[in-house]
């Protein structure tokens, strides 16, 4: 069993977070992971991806060229991986800042969440990535909700408790989608 | 389901999520590296950074040096004081570094560089690359001399290597190379530091520690009288041939009825590692070789395979660098192909399968 998340968007929208916090809740898990961060020139406002992959044997490849699964933060993200998922995949997109081309998504499952609204709903619109990680929680093979909440305490616990409701709401409400 | 179980909780709390680069510095630490000198350059930043943060916990010294060059002369400083001392770059920087790395080749010090190889030449760009092979195999630097190159394909071997690496350099008295590419460094996995011990110390009689009561000792590379420097590099040469006797080292993967032979490292390794899984699954007999000692070139592994395979495909991020070794491990007995992505480009399976399904089909169509 493996699989293969490939997360994009923005610098700034916490796509490293979902990765680290994704390779490293599997990791405790007991599972074998791998986690490619892009490097180099990107910043707040520029693109960043990485490519998570979960596995119970050892992992090759640690880059997929198709991925099983994508989450899509932003629209560039959506033009340059959405036709690299692997067919049956599945496609993640915050459909707050993605509107164009998820009429081309075909052979894929598209799962539209509005990430934005929902955490500006909640006061935090920079929770909107942990959105996304909610819906994708809610519909995958690996990893347990609780699981995810154990290790998002061992990552924000020392920013307080406020911030860690926080998130957990926010991730609550993409389980909802 | 699982196949990997931790028994206990406690165990698994010992496995660490961390990056290549992060790895290298931790491992480094716990061997016992004490000095750290180097100058930033992506992609390997994370191992001045984990240094500069870490290493005064342990009483060592990290510094950032004013180039490359400074930092190489201040490993060579450390290095003829006994120290155990390490040096991080990427290419161009260790480019930089390469008269000092002569230097200490030919003083005969231990030292343990890390190159993180992004695309070249030149300046080149920040992305994974293997164009530095021949640098690190062939010496590098002017003069007849050779470091002892070990080519991690994991978070968890970057970090035994590296430790391992200060043994190797103090029994030789070489530098040793880490070389490892962009993603290497950037990736993170699980790592345990549990079996990391620091190396035994080996006396170091040899070394400048002040001479209250004994004859100096001098460091130096300098031999103006050419049979002097004949016989020095002839004792060289024999350590290298001790070298090539002990350290080669590979991994072999589906080798047991193996015919197309694909051999790489690194990074790239574990994609042919991907391919072969994806052409068993199409009835093709293909392998791996994974070289792990560069320098010395695993050519015993390579030869004990030439009876049962057909043709070898070496596949790099390069435009073909370790394959030269391969064919003269080979030595004409069977073709050599060579499948490369360079300039920061990562190959990925799908297009190795493809390459691995043309020569499948070739032999079909030659036997």
């Amino acid at each position: 069993m493996k699989e293969s998340i490939l997360i994009a968007g923005f610098g700034g929208q916490g796509i490293m977070l979902l990765g680290k916090l994704l390779a490293y809740t599997a990791m405790q898990e007991g599972y074998l992971v791998s986690m490619i961060p892009s490097y180099g020139p990107e910043m707040r406002g520029g693109t960043a991806n990485c490519i998570v992959t979960i596995a119970d044997e050892k992992i090759g490849s640690p880059v997929a060229a198709h991925p099983d699964t994508v989450i899509i933060m932003n629209q560039p993200s959506l033009e340059r991986f959405a036709p690299a998922v692997k067919k049956g995949g599945r496609i993640f997109v915050n459909s707050c800042l993605v509107r164009k081309g998820l009429d081309k998504i075909v052979q894929r499952e598209l799962i539209t969440v509005p990430a934005n609204r929902l955490a500006r709903e909640i006061g935090e619109e920079r929770a909107a990535n942990m959105v996304l990680l909610g819906a994708y929680l809610a519909r995958n093979r690996f990893l347990k909700m609780d699981s995810i909440r154990e290790s998002l305490r061992e990552f924000i616990g020392k920013k307080g408790e406020r911030l860690l409701a926080l998130n957990y709401r926010a991730l609550e409400l993409g389980a909802n989608i | 389901m699982r196949v990997i179980v931790f028994i206990k909780r406690g165990a698994l709390l010992m496995k660490r999520l961390m990056t290549g680069n992060e790895a290298i510095a931790e491992a480094a630490i716990r061997a016992g590296c004490r000095y750290f000198f180097a100058y930033p350059i992506t992609p390997q930043n994370e191992i001045p950074e984990y240094m500069a943060l870490h290493l005064p916990e342990h009483g060592g010294v990290f510094l950032q040096a004013e180039s490359e060059i400074a930092a190489i002369n201040m490993v060579y400083g450390a290095a003829g004081a006994g120290a155990r001392v390490m040096t991080s770059s990427s290419s161009p920087g260790i480019s930089l570094k390469m008269e000092g790395i002569s230097y200490i080749a030919a003083a005969e010090l231990p030292c343990v560089i890390v190159n993180v190889m992004r695309g070249g030449p030149g300046l080149g760009g920040i992305q994974p690359s293997q164009s530095d092979y021949f640098q690190a195999v062939k010496g590098g630097g002017h003069g007849d001399y050779r470091l002892l190159v070990l080519a991690p394909a994991s978070v968890q071997e970057a970090a035994g290597l590296t430790a391992e690496a200060f043994v190797l350099a103090d029994y030789y008295r070489n530098p040793v190379l880490i070389l490892a590419d962009g993603i290497i460094g950037q990736m993170m996995e699980p790592v345990t530091f549990e079996d990391i011990k620091p190396g035994e110390n080996i006396a170091k009689p040899w070394a400048t520690t002040g001479a209250r009561g004994r004859e100096p000792n001098i460091i130096n590379s300098l031999y103006l009288d050419p049979e002097e420097l004949e016989e020095h590099n002839r004792k060289l040469f024999r350590k290298y041939e001790e070298m090539k006797e002990s350290e080669q080292r590979a991994e072999l993967y589906r080798m047991e009825d193996a015919e197309l032979v694909l051999v790489a490292y690194g990074t790239t390794a574990r994609i042919a590692m991907t391919a072969v899984d994806m052409a068993r699954e199409k009835g093709l007999k293909a392998g791996l070789v994974r070289p792990i000692s560069l320098f010395p070139f695993p050519e015993r592994i390579i030869r004990s395979t030439i009876r049962q395979s057909s043709a070898y495909l070496a596949v790099e991020m390069s435009m073909g660098q370790m394959v030269e070794d391969l064919r003269l491990a080979v030595n004409g007995e069977r073709p050599v192909y060579f499948y490369g992505r360079t300039g920061g480009v990562v190959p990925t399976a799908e297009e190795i399968l493809e390459r691995i399904e043309i020569l499948a089909g070739g032999y079909e169509g030659c036997a």
